[in-house]
């Protein structure tokens, strides 16, 4: 693992404005438990519009389920989460008003197998949004030339290498047009190779200023494209900080051991 | 120079392979004597060949009688060593296809499968135009139109003479009950199988219930029921046609099964795609239709299809209600004394299981062949 970002398209920060005033995601005094096992403590987190946010730590500390939270995948069970001006609770219509505005990347892409790439792009806004089929396959083409596959557009996610069918799984949430993207460990299942090509769309993503959290181990990205860093251990936000100082002076303990032990 | 080092020169010419790789002595040595255990295989295989094929000859065409120009009936066929008796089925196919039907209505069958033929094309052609002109015609006005022309009556002002469904039999009875079977079971098997998945106790409670129950009793025992004991319970009077008891009796000891098979299916779909769907802002019922059905019933297309040719051939069973279906009309024209022969009610078997087989086997070809159209190259 290294701080350099291999990427051919280096990221341009001056392109990434950080809205001072306006809340994307606030989640205040979080709590979830899987029966007894208490997995997320007490989760304090005010997200900006506009902001990249990297959740790193070791496995098994509760990243993933922090970010599945915000779009109601994991359901918490004290405290509040507030996205986008709408607060989650049971109700499955606000439910689905965060989902329309959320988009989220998976580890394992989770493209739908029995659809074509572009049935896989429009499937969501035409039954969820109602957009007519025409547009919704030109807005889909849009995006599948934006992520620099248009010419997949009518195989099956099948036929696609890991990269490929990453960068079909964010067009597929950008067709969505979502105010915020969730990426849970989007490269973990790619070859080195296929890792550049899909980071290289996150950049760009974060240089069109879409308010992104994403739990990676790519330090690279991290420090080059998140304007701040998240820590977790045993269900804590442990240490948060500008990537800067967060990669060259870590305050925790456990932050440095961490440190210490993927970077070499 | 060193051993080490080598640069090719010229490049190696295409040649064909040699001879004892190919063609049928090369494809003989490697499929029927590549070992000592194959070869005996080989060897058991051709004496039973030798051993089974001369005599059906002699019973199926050598010893068949295939005429009957004086029209002795069974006579023709009553001598010493006579093999199968076709003229029976000959004499008597109108009785195998169309039961008890009056003859100079046979017209409205005949129509009927006419109809649902031209509607069934297009439904199971993939890729044919008019899929959903056909899906609507075959599946809400379809059945209207079938049981006019089976039951008679008036229909648009257009009057049949009446046909009690006690006169309806033979193969179009059973093509009748188990497309019906077919038709009813599937749906409905879907719904219990997500029934039986969901969150809500009644709902989950009753689905496990219905399922459990149905599939815990034998089809014969259910077909008695309707046909027996359920009359006991209705109030004087009210007594459904016994062939729709039947009918019912079937659909839904067969959605039962469906319900198993479905379950399965969606057992193995991975809950990334659940998540992924809603992560899109798609609703439980969307992700189900959308997503996850069309996948989790592709899986187990195999399963469904076992269901509906087990159905298909479960359909004779009504006979033991007095249903006068295929196999009960070939057993009740085999004890006709005019046809009463050494070999008629063999040849008549015979008749029945091959057409069973022929139906049942084009399902299983349709089935392997859907299997393969929507195979897309994936397997996560």
């Amino acid at each position: 693992m290294s701080l350099e970002l291999d990427v051919d398209h280096q990221p341009d920060r001056t392109k990434m404005s950080v809205s001072k005033t306006d809340v994307a995601v606030e989640i205040v005094g979080m709590n979830k438990w899987y029966g007894d096992f208490h997995v997320l403590r007490d989760i304090n987190l005010k997200v900006m519009r506009g902001e990249r946010i990297v959740i790193a730590g070791p496995s098994g500390s509760g990243k993933s389920t922090l970010i599945r939270c915000i779009n109601r995948l994991e359901e918490h069970q004290d405290g509040q989460i507030v996205v986008d001006g709408i607060e989650l609770t049971s109700d499955l219509k606000r439910i689905d008003e965060v989902r329309r505005e959320v988009g989220m990347v998976f580890q394992h892409f989770n493209l739908f197998p029995h659809l074509t790439i572009l049935q896989n792009l429009t499937l969501a806004p035409i039954w969820v949004r109602g957009t007519p089929k025409a547009e919704a396959e030109e807005i889909a083409m849009k995006y599948l030339e934006r992520v620099k596959i248009p010419e997949q557009a009518n195989k099956f996610p099948g036929q696609l290498s890991g990269g490929q069918q990453q960068r079909v799984a964010i067009a597929r949430s950008l067709c969505m047009n979502p105010k915020i993207m969730l990426f849970d460990e989007p490269t973990s299942a790619l070859d080195p190779e296929m890792i550049k090509e899909v980071l290289e769309v996150m950049v760009q993503l974060a240089e069109d200023g879409m308010t992104m959290l994403c739990v990676t181990h790519e330090m690279g990205f991290a420090r080059q494209v998140a304007n701040r860093v998240i820590f977790m251990d045993q269900g804590q936000i442990i240490e948060q900080n500008e990537p800067e100082a967060f990669f060259d002076n870590p305050q925790h303990e456990r932050t440095k051991l961490f440190l210490s032990q993927i970077l070499h | 120079m060193s051993d080490l080092s080598y640069v090719r020169k010229e490049m190696q010419p295409e040649l064909p392979p040699p001879t004892r790789t190919t063609g049928p002595i090369a494809w003989m040595r490697e499929n029927l004597f590549s070992s000592p255990s194959n070869t005996i295989g080989t060897i058991l295989a051709l004496v039973f060949v030798a051993w089974i094929v001369p005599p059906l000859y002699s019973f199926l065409i050598g010893n068949a009688v295939f005429s009957d120009p004086e029209g002795l009936r069974g006579e023709a066929c009553r001598f010493e060593g006579v093999g199968a008796c076709w003229i029976f089925i000959q004499g008597r196919i109108n009785f195998f296809i169309y039961g008890f039907f009056p003859f100079d209505e046979i017209w409205r069958i005949n129509l009927m499968f006419a109809i649902g033929v031209v509607l069934l094309i297009p439904l199971l052609t993939p890729k044919a135009p008019f899929v959903r002109t056909a899906a609507v015609l075959f599946f809400l006005v379809y059945p209207f139109v079938a049981y006019w022309l089976m039951a008679g009556g008036t229909f648009l002002g257009v009057a049949l003479r009446p046909v009690p469904t006690g006169q309806w039999g033979g193969l179009t009875l059973t093509l009748i009950i188990s497309l019906i079977g077919i038709i009813v079971s599937m749906p409905l098997g879907i719904l219990l199988a997500l029934g039986r998945q969901s969150k809500l106790p009644i709902v989950k409670t009753f689905c496990v219930g219905f399922i459990e129950l149905w599939r815990a009793v034998p089809l014969i025992t259910v077909l008695f029921m309707a046909s027996v004991m359920f009359p006991l319970f209705m109030p004087q009077g009210v007594n459904p046609d016994t062939l729709l008891r039947a009918i019912i009796g079937i659909c839904l000891f067969q959605s039962a099964y469906m319900a198993e098979v479905v379950r399965g299916g969606l057992q193995a779909m991975p809950r990334g795609q659940f998540e992924a769907a809603y992560a899109l802002g798609l609703s439980k019922v969307k992700t189900m239709g959308l997503v996850i059905l069309p996948q989790a019933l592709k899986h187990v297309i195999p399963g469904i299809v076992n269901n509906f040719i087990a159905l298909f051939k479960d359909t004779s069973l009504v006979s033991i209600i007095g249903i006068f279906e295929l196999l009960n009309t070939v057993r009740s024209a085999g004890s006709d004394a005019n046809w009463s022969s050494p070999t008629h009610a063999v040849t008549g078997y015979i008749f029945a299981g091959f057409l069973f087989w022929a139906f049942c086997f084009a399902m299983s070809r349709y089935s392997i062949f859907m299997e393969n159209r929507l195979h897309t190259g994936h397997k996560r």
